[in-house]
């Protein structure tokens, strides 16, 4: 049977791709945006595992409220992305050096 | 029987859906395996009973969120090979760390298992439960600050990306509806007294 570990390893599996994902992606602004959106899928796969086995509903309101602050935050990352592209024609990440870093 | 096949079934599509995002080359592909990835959770948390949060990862994550990334995916005219650059020389790096995590994260969970049994499925739900019933009567008695304050989140994230892209082209000629409501007969209307002409 499946038990609590197996969903909080594949969880664990899920974020540690998107961790890698950040280090090799890492020039290329909208897939760090989607690295980004696969952790917190990672973590939320661990909000409903423990709320499951709990029997605490709290854990399931949790993920609903992510969800609405990730759906916020990639509509203004991809706002602030458009706007760069805008500006630099360039999504690159060594490229914004503005304010010399 | 069935759920454990089906487990395995969705968390290797799942897995293997997140190593697409991760190593294509082509972020439109990237975005797509990040759909497949969606779809794939979306089926596991049916199977972890939380039918509600489900449907919500399908309709607002794949239905709204990866809609968006694909048209600025599609939008942006990227030169890919220019981002690619540096791929191979952090590949090393970026397999060591996620190593490390994942096996201390399989020490945890797999090995020391948190006092939770291996095999233990979840405890059985009464008859005739409703996951969203149960997660509304929660959300709107214990939750209704929160509730709010993430609409609030939501108004301003719309009111934010709207005024981030915004942008003011030359020659464009927007109604002025200020100027327009405050304008009064007089500054429009002029009454003018004609003498009447004489019959020739």
């Amino acid at each position: 049977m499946i038990g609590l570990p197996h969903f909080l390893l594949l969880a664990g599996v899920l974020f540690s791709i998107a961790v890698a994902g950040i280090f090799l992606n890492r020039k290329n602004l909208i897939v760090l945006l989607m690295c980004i959106e696969l952790m917190l899928l990672a973590v939320n796969f661990n909000f409903i595992a423990f709320s499951r086995w709990l029997g605490d509903l709290d854990g399931q309101v949790f993920v609903f409220f992510i969800l609405t602050v990730a759906a916020a935050e990639s509509a203004i990352g991809l706002a602030i992305l458009v706007v760069l592209f805008r500006e630099r024609r360039s999504i690159d990440v060594e490229d914004l050096d503005a304010m010399r870093g | 029987m069935l759920i454990t096949i089906l487990f395995y079934a969705f968390a290797t599509v799942l897995v293997g859906a997140a190593l697409g995002v991760v190593l294509s080359r082509n972020p439109v592909h990237a975005a797509l395996f990040l759909v497949l990835a969606f779809f794939n959770s979306a089926a596991l948390w049916l199977l972890l009973e939380a039918e509600f949060l489900g449907i919500v990862l399908v309709l607002v994550y794949v239905g709204a969120v990866m809609v968006l990334f694909l048209f600025v995916v599609m939008m942006l005219d990227i030169n890919v090979e220019k981002l690619r650059e540096g791929f191979t020389r952090y590949a090393p790096l970026g397999a060591v760390v996620s190593g490390i995590m994942i096996l201390e994260i399989f020490y945890v969970v797999w090995v020391r298992q948190l006092g939770f049994d291996l095999a233990a499925s979840a405890p059985p739900l009464p008859a005739g439960y409703s996951n969203t019933k149960a997660l509304g009567a929660v959300l709107y008695s214990d939750y209704v600050l929160p509730f709010q304050l993430a609409a609030v989140v939501l108004l301003v994230a719309i009111v934010a990306a709207i005024v981030l892209t915004m942008r003011h082209r030359p020659g464009y000629k927007p109604q002025d509806i200020a100027a327009q409501v405050a304008v009064r007969s007089k500054d429009r209307v002029r009454v003018v007294k004609v003498e009447p002409a004489e019959r020739p």
